[in-house]
């Protein structure tokens, strides 16, 4: 399945947008994708192996934090996995 | 350095002031070129911004988040442009064009930049950039930004259309 990388990672794909990765479930992919490019492993997970808080993972336009497998989800090899860190602020001031 | 055409830069001035007393929120669609990404040396040149909603609507007026579903609709767009996502924008109602820690700590596009325009009392202010810096969480820093905004093809845009009309 093709996995989407977003600007700030592709320093650790080769500069690849989209990778190319197998595997039957999202965890499965998310292992064969760090073992293929082991410096992303950890800007994806904490040192304990969990997803960090700021990724987002979208398995097609679905987060899978909210699939009913979530990481266990089995996936196809036409899906698409997108990999996008939030984007959030403001000034957060007293008013 | 960041590069922007004018029109693109006035565009996300002017949606600071519509969202006004609201935080206002965007991505920068563009290329990096020159230089390594994460370097101060890096330019990331815009071709193209694209307005976004903001989330947090309990808070709108000192807090923006951009929903994931959106930023995947929008890499889906830069992807099919052949750009990419080279940075964001927002506002800061009544508040300087400066970084807040809420801004910093909620930062993780790393190389990418970070636009602040402030909006005073409805009008735009000063718009500074700044660009996320660093391999990680652990050493990230905001580096301020030289912002070139390009008017040339604008200007010739302009002048063809007067000219046009003129005929």
């Amino acid at each position: 399945m093709n996995i989407h990388i977003p600007t700030p990672l592709r320093a650790y794909t080769g500069g690849l947008e989209t990778v190319s990765i197998t595997g039957a479930t999202v965890h499965a992919v998310f292992q064969q994708l760090t073992v293929t490019y082991p410096e992303l492993k950890q800007h994806l997970f904490t040192p304990e192996g969990k997803l960090r808080s700021f990724v987002n993972v979208y398995l097609n336009d679905d987060d899978i934090r909210y699939l009913e497998a979530k990481e266990g989800t089995t996936v196809k090899g036409t899906d698409e996995l997108t990999i996008i860190p939030s984007i959030a602020g403001g000034t957060s001031c007293c008013r | 350095m960041l590069r922007i055409e004018y029109a693109d830069y006035e565009a996300l001035r002017t949606h600071g002031e519509e969202t006004y007393p609201n935080e206002c929120c965007g991505v920068l669609l563009g290329k990096n070129i020159a230089g390594e990404a994460n370097s101060a040396a890096a330019t990331n040149h815009v071709r193209q911004i694209v307005r976004a909603g903001n989330t947090r609507t309990d808070s709108a007026h000192n807090r923006y988040n951009i929903a994931p579903q959106e930023l995947v609709r929008i890499q889906r767009q830069a992807r099919g442009l052949g750009l990419d996502i080279v940075g964001f924008y927002h506002s800061h109602p009544d508040h300087p064009a400066q970084w807040s820690q809420t801004d910093f700590a909620e930062a993780h596009w790393l190389g990418c930049s970070y636009i602040i325009t402030s909006i005073e009392q409805g009008k735009a202010a000063l718009t500074n950039s700044f660009l996320l810096s660093g391999t990680g969480e652990d050493d990230k820093k905001f580096v301020d930004q030289a912002i070139q905004i390009d008017i040339a093809s604008t200007v010739a845009d302009a002048a063809a259309h007067n000219q046009k009309g003129q005929e």
